[in-house]
């Protein structure tokens, strides 16, 4: 008597690497249930782990050929849209989550944090970046927004023995909760404003029509890029990002700085870029501000730490601000220096907190800059690894950092946009400052005085983090020596619609 | 004016007399009382139990319960939609719906292999 | 004089606008982490009243069933954050955005 609703078309193929990553991060609680603590059960963890990611970024290769060949995929009602864009920040974010999981291994061991639950945490928060990659509506973005933070509060909270975890997890927990419900009411003004919360919806909407009052929509864009704006890390809406980098367990704070980002940057170009385009005039000065905010008290308020991991949180909001100057242009080549750094900054981050990693001793707690001093002497390679990735992160020439900063300036420069293309250098500047500071300390002897010998413990890198400091170094080197593959991939990438 | 709105006048009124009488009262109280701000006052209890180290009559074992319960309530919301509309949605509906709940099931299973569930 | 006085949708998003602020501004002042994460919900459900004003003034069903979604991830976080509280609350009795200074610099 009831006609059969409609249930949409699913592709499967679009949505099989979310799907790849949720089932493995599900199988993995299941092996804890049913084995629970048994010896086996965190190595089948870690090999669940980790094939789940291979299956997902195997899965977004296919995409990639499927989606070059022919056209974006548009499935589950419009809902997700799997276009070379979300492809290209999708492996980002699969590269830096089969990172972290390999950095992962020795680390909990070390740390006798051993659960399998950490890793399926991991993988159900880069499930739910994937979906933000290839978010089509406001609301998968919402919902991927809090697929990839939820497993975030917990995973920052992980050391139970150091209250700085659990703090930073609380702080994660109360400023992600608020920007969420942030993101959320900027979600209702914009239906309100337009009827519909699929982004090619309001665009053809706001293209099609003359909004009497254009009060709402303002107010919900202006909440979106806020909400946004906290997940990216961008100044006024960084407070919460030092002390939860330094807080949370190191690899947590590398995939943290890579992956989310990268999510974050995925959801805030797509929103603004296929959404919102006819109202570029009204959200670019936004941009601006928060590009300008971000280089100035990012690269500033990184001079005067003297932790290494709050540093490089501060260098990592200067890093935003970077990639905001490329959203900020609003063109394809902004896009396209905004993806590329992105993509370089997710390595050269997770290099450098693999190296701190590694080079901490057990109990992760000691980061000061004091604790680093002579790293390069005692340990060559490790601390020369260091004072590689910082230097990279400073644009250092022959390094993707600089490939990836020359791209920014040149797409600013393409858009008339000097202020910020001047800011962004003199912010260059006072950043190699402090990334000098740290190569230098690596390099000087400490003094025989200080009671601080933080080096002892793992004296050898375990293989997996040494894979990852490799992978991470080599690929940061690629990137500086033959850019024109990556920025090739890049542009590819660049078309939204 | 119709009767409907005329409701909502007495409505309006009382709101306006509520207001009125509490503000009097506590804007009189305010101009009566002395003012000597202390430390104390700023406790929760000013007669002196210290809030720190209980949450009154509630005992911390039995949130996760609270929790659990919490979760599979509202995942109910789901499920309520799904069961109105079930004929219509077919073969396709139900296996959805299978997968949804299954996950959810997992979930208990796990809470109950942790030892969540068992009264420590 | 009042007969021109009806109830139209814009009172339900207003109602929502100051709840939300009232979240908010709660949010940023209170320092009970308990209260702030209350302030959080508050906010979230002054969003759901948005969405159903807008769904109804829209006729649109669309903006009923999100409010599905935000109860659903509103739980979820509960259920997060408490878990988190309550691992803080068994070290150190309290429970004070101001008493959690060890990342300050």
């Amino acid at each position: 008597m009831t006609p059969p609703i409609s249930t949409p078309s699913i592709n499967w193929l679009a949505i099989s690497p979310e799907i790849a990553l949720a089932a493995a991060g599900v199988v993995m609680v299941m092996l804890r249930s049913v084995l629970r603590r048994r010896p086996i059960t965190m190595p089948l963890c870690v090999v669940v782990a980790i094939s789940g990611v291979v299956a997902a970024g195997a899965v977004e290769y296919r995409l990639w050929q499927v989606v070059d060949h022919h056209r974006a995929i548009s499935t589950v009602a419009g809902m997700v849209r799997v276009d070379l864009f979300g492809i290209f920040l999708g492996v980002v974010v699969l590269g830096a989550t089969l990172m972290t999981l390999l950095l992962s291994v020795a680390y909990l061991r070390r740390e006798g944090l051993d659960a399998p639950e950490y890793l399926a945490l991991v993988l159900l928060s880069a499930a739910g970046m994937l979906a933000m990659t290839t978010a089509n509506d406001l609301i998968v973005v919402f919902l991927a927004l809090e697929v990839l933070s939820i497993p975030l509060y917990v995973l920052a909270a992980f050391d139970r023995r150091r209250l700085s975890s659990q703090e930073a997890g609380i702080k994660y927990f109360v400023l992600g909760a608020f920007s969420s419900a942030i993101f959320l009411y900027g979600v209702a003004l914009t239906y309100g404003a337009t009827g519909t919360t699929s982004l090619t919806g309001i665009a053809s909407f706001l293209a099609h029509n003359t909004l009497l009052d254009q009060g709402t929509l303002l107010a919900g864009i202006a909440f979106l890029l806020v909400g946004l704006g906290f997940k990216v890390a961008a100044v006024p809406f960084h407070m919460w990002t030092p002390d939860v980098y330094q807080g949370a367990p190191t690899p947590i704070t590398a995939f943290m700085s890579a992956a989310t980002k990268a999510a974050g940057f995925a959801a805030l170009l797509r929103v603004f870029g296929v959404a919102f385009p006819l109202y570029r005039a009204d959200w670019r000065p936004a941009v601006f501000a928060l590009a300008v905010l971000s280089l100035v008290v990012g690269s500033v308020a990184a001079v005067v730490q003297t932790d290494v991991k709050r540093m490089l949180a501060y260098s990592s909001i200067a890093h935003a601000g970077y990639i905001l100057i490329g959203f900020q242009t609003a063109t394809s080549r902004g896009r396209e220096a905004a993806l590329l750094y992105l993509f370089v900054y997710s390595f050269m981050t997770v290099g450098a907190f693999a190296v701190l990693t590694v080079a901490t001793r057990r109990g992760d707690d000691r980061h000061s800059l004091d604790d680093y001093r002579g790293l390069a002497l005692e340990r060559p390679i490790v601390g020369g690894l260091l004072i590689f990735f910082v230097l990279a992160q400073a644009g250092i020439p022959f390094t993707g950092g600089f490939i990836a900063k020359l791209e920014v300036f040149s797409a600013a420069a393409q858009a008339h946009q000097y202020v910020l293309l001047v800011i962004g250098v003199l912010a260059a500047v006072v950043t190699a400052y402090f990334y000098l500071r740290i190569a230098y300390t690596v390099l000087t002897p400490g003094e025989e005085t200080s009671s601080a010998k933080p080096l002892e413990t793992p004296r050898r890198v375990d293989v997996w983090s040494g894979l990852v400091l490799v992978a991470c170094a080599a690929l940061v080197l690629v990137v500086g020596v033959v850019p024109g593959v990556f920025v090739h991939w890049a542009r590819d990438a660049t078309f939204l619609l | 004016m119709t009767e409907f709105y005329r409701q909502y006048l007495s409505v309006a009124v009382l709101i306006g007399a509520a207001a009125l009488m509490f503000g009097a009262m506590l804007g009189a109280g305010r101009l009566l009382r002395p003012n000597r701000p202390q430390p104390e006052k700023f406790i929760t209890y000013e007669a002196g139990s210290d809030p720190v180290g209980g949450w009154g009559q509630s005992n911390v074992r039995y949130y996760v319960y609270a929790l659990l319960f919490v979760m599979f309530d509202v995942e109910a919301v789901f499920i309520f939609p799904w069961a109105v509309n079930l004929k219509s949605l077919g073969v396709y509906g139900l296996i959805e719906m299978a997968v949804f709940i299954i996950v959810l099931t997992l979930g208990l299973v796990y809470a109950w292999r942790k030892g969540v569930l068992r009264w420590a | 004089m009042i007969a021109a006085f009806t109830i139209t949708p814009s009172f339900y998003l207003i109602l929502a606008a100051i709840l939300f602020s009232i979240g908010a501004v709660g949010l940023l002042v209170r320092r009970n982490v308990i209260v702030m994460f209350m302030c959080v919900e508050l906010m979230l459900n002054a969003v759901n009243l948005t969405f159903v004003s807008f769904a109804k003034a829209l006729n649109d069903v669309g903006g009923q069933v999100l409010v599905f979604f935000t109860l659903v991830v509103a739980a979820a976080e509960v259920a997060v954050g408490l878990g988190i509280i309550v691992a803080i609350f068994r070290r150190r009795r309290d429970a004070t955005a101001d008493d959690l200074r060890t990342l300050e610099g």
